[in-house]
């Protein structure tokens, strides 16, 4: 078993060896592959990115509750309260009509023209922030018109129609990232296996003396295997780099376009998860291409 | 240790390599193949190795009939014949050490014992210290022995050689030929293929002629030559029986 082990250990470190021994040939399909595999890393990052950032702006689904005039200020506050206790509300914020007004006078420089009105025209007005597990289309339907029965209420505002365009964006974004990573992913698969066609013609000699003196087609194999594995891993890792290349130069211009929308936003990079999930199908692709390029062209490969 | 029993081997071409051979080398025994290019040598050896498959006929080595042996046993059916080759097959971008220690690693066989079996195989070709050297850097002599070295390293009881003398001068020649001999005095099977009359000359073995892919003479060591073989009749009785 260790003897086995360590084998494998030797042929690893010798298929490492080798290809640094053509270092130009090999920094340049480890690029390639990166390249490929970079594309739907940050796509990804894009989707995720975007999640995070209209997650943010959930106050745009808030729904915003406009009560019959005239509401006392005591009913208004009931009225606040009930919808408070709703399981599907986080939170429920009243705006007397008052404040409102002076709110209003303050940031419109309408101040004369309220000044001219005898009384004040604006209404109670509650801004309702659902629960996050409920911001779903459906769900806030429901709300707004339990909300629109209640007694004292005028009127709902409630805009989804936004919410479910930038959803579906977002999902056709996402089925987008797996077409493009499954293509990408055949071409990393290809990219690997055509490399280590070209290593086995180059090293036909060597394929032949070694079934000469008896070796097995897996034990010929195991070596271009090795290559596949580190072509993919080298090749991941680039990708990797990209993404946090790609991170810092977009952080400080998106920040400060987040910054104009009033939000805090900053771009994220790529997870704990999602780097392991890179580097494991990278090494994962390389594998499997050398794989089947190896088994296919090893066969052929027959001392005469 | 290997019989062919009227073995044909015709090429996809057509041409006839081999027609109706039939040949006994025993367990132990040293033999040379001679015979013009083209008269056979060549896939004789080759049906042996198992690089070619007899068109007709039956061939056993070491107790196996070829024939019952997949492309996946192939392998380990090789590594029971060592083989030397005219141009050595060295890898050349490997040291000598690991170029004998080959058969070895495919074998499974562990670190420590392949170097000690690698330095007994290079001490017994005489190039005990060379480990570390590249093949380019030694002579067409001495590499044909790091060939011979890594034919020997797993100890297989049938060591084959073809042309091993082609590249060399007489006496490097003589120098190969003394190796082999040693090898099969301590009981494996050798057989040579070579046209070097020279080094027939200088060495009393048994002598299998080929001529158009037949056995036209065989002579054993030393004594006169022995056509009519009892062993070989009642094999080739046996041959046309079944």
């Amino acid at each position: 078993m260790t003897a086995w082990l360590l084998r494998h250990v030797q042929t690893a470190i010798g298929s490492l060896g080798r290809l640094a021994q053509h270092k130009l040939a090999t920094t340049l399909t480890i690029l390639v592959i990166g390249i490929a595999l970079a594309l739907p890393a940050c796509l990804h990052l894009l989707v995720t990115n975007a999640q995070i950032a209209t997650g943010n702006w959930n106050r745009a689904v808030d729904l915003t509750v406009f009560l019959k005039r005239p509401t006392s200020a005591e009913e208004a506050r009931r009225t606040a309260e009930r919808i408070r206790q709703r399981r599907d509300v986080a939170e429920a914020q009243l705006i007397l009509a008052d404040e409102a007004l002076k709110e209003f006078r303050r940031g419109s420089g309408f101040g004369d023209a309220i000044d001219a009105l005898n009384e004040n025209p604006l209404p109670h007005t509650i801004v309702v922030r659902p629960t996050e597990a409920y911001t779903n289309a459906a769900n806030l339907q429901s709300l707004a018109a339990d909300v629109r029965a209640l007694p004292s209420v005028e009127a709902v505002q409630l805009d989804t129609a936004w919410v479910n365009r930038l959803n579906a964006i977002l999902e056709a974004f996402q089925r987008g990232l797996l077409l493009a990573a499954a293509v990408l992913g055949l071409g990393v698969m290809v990219i690997v296996g055509n490399t280590i066609r070209l290593d086995i013609q180059n090293r036909r000699d060597e394929i032949e003396v070694t079934k000469l003196v008896g070796g097995s087609d897996a034990f010929v194999r195991r070596p271009f295997l090795y290559n596949g594995f580190w072509y993919g891993l080298g090749g991941a890792a680039t990708a990797w780099v990209i993404t946090l290349v790609a991170i810092a130069v977009l952080r400080e211009p998106i920040g400060k376009l987040a910054g104009l929308y009033g939000s805090s936003f900053q771009l994220g990079a790529l997870g704990a998860e999602a780097s392991a999930i890179l580097l494991a199908s990278g090494v994962a692709l390389g594998w499997l291409g050398s794989y089947l390029a190896a088994t296919r062209h090893l066969r052929k490969i027959e001392p005469t | 240790m290997i019989r062919f029993d009227h073995v044909f081997k015709r090429y996809p071409n057509g041409r006839e390599a081999l027609s109706d051979l039939s040949l006994e080398i025993a367990a132990g025994e040293i033999v040379f193949v001679t015979g013009h290019s083209g008269a056979g040598k060549s896939s004789l050896l080759k049906l042996i190795t198992l690089i070619e498959r007899p068109s007709r006929g039956q061939l056993i080595v070491n107790g196996q009939n070829v024939a019952g042996i997949g492309r996946g046993k192939v392998p380990a059916y090789r590594r029971q014949i060592g083989m030397v080759f005219q141009d050595h097959k060295l890898l050349s971008d490997r040291t000598i050490f690991d170029n004998v220690a080959l058969p070895l690693i495919i074998a499974g066989v562990g670190t420590k014992e392949i170097g000690k079996r690698v330095r007994a195989a290079l001490d017994q070709v005489g190039l005990l210290g060379r480990e570390q050297s590249a093949p380019l850097e030694l002579s067409t002599g001495e590499q044909q022995r790091v060939g011979i070295a890594r034919a020997v390293v797993s100890k297989p009881p049938i060591l084959i050689a073809d042309e091993p003398t082609g590249n060399l001068d007489p006496e490097l020649s003589l120098e190969v030929m003394k190796i082999f001999r040693r090898f099969n005095e301590v009981g494996v099977t050798v057989l040579v293929a070579s046209h070097d009359i020279y080094l027939l000359e200088h060495f009393p073995v048994r002598r299998v002629r080929l001529e158009a892919g037949r056995v036209v003479e065989t002579s054993d060591a030393g004594a006169g030559e022995k056509l009519l073989d009892p062993r070989k009749l009642i094999a080739a009785d046996q041959g046309a029986k079944s």
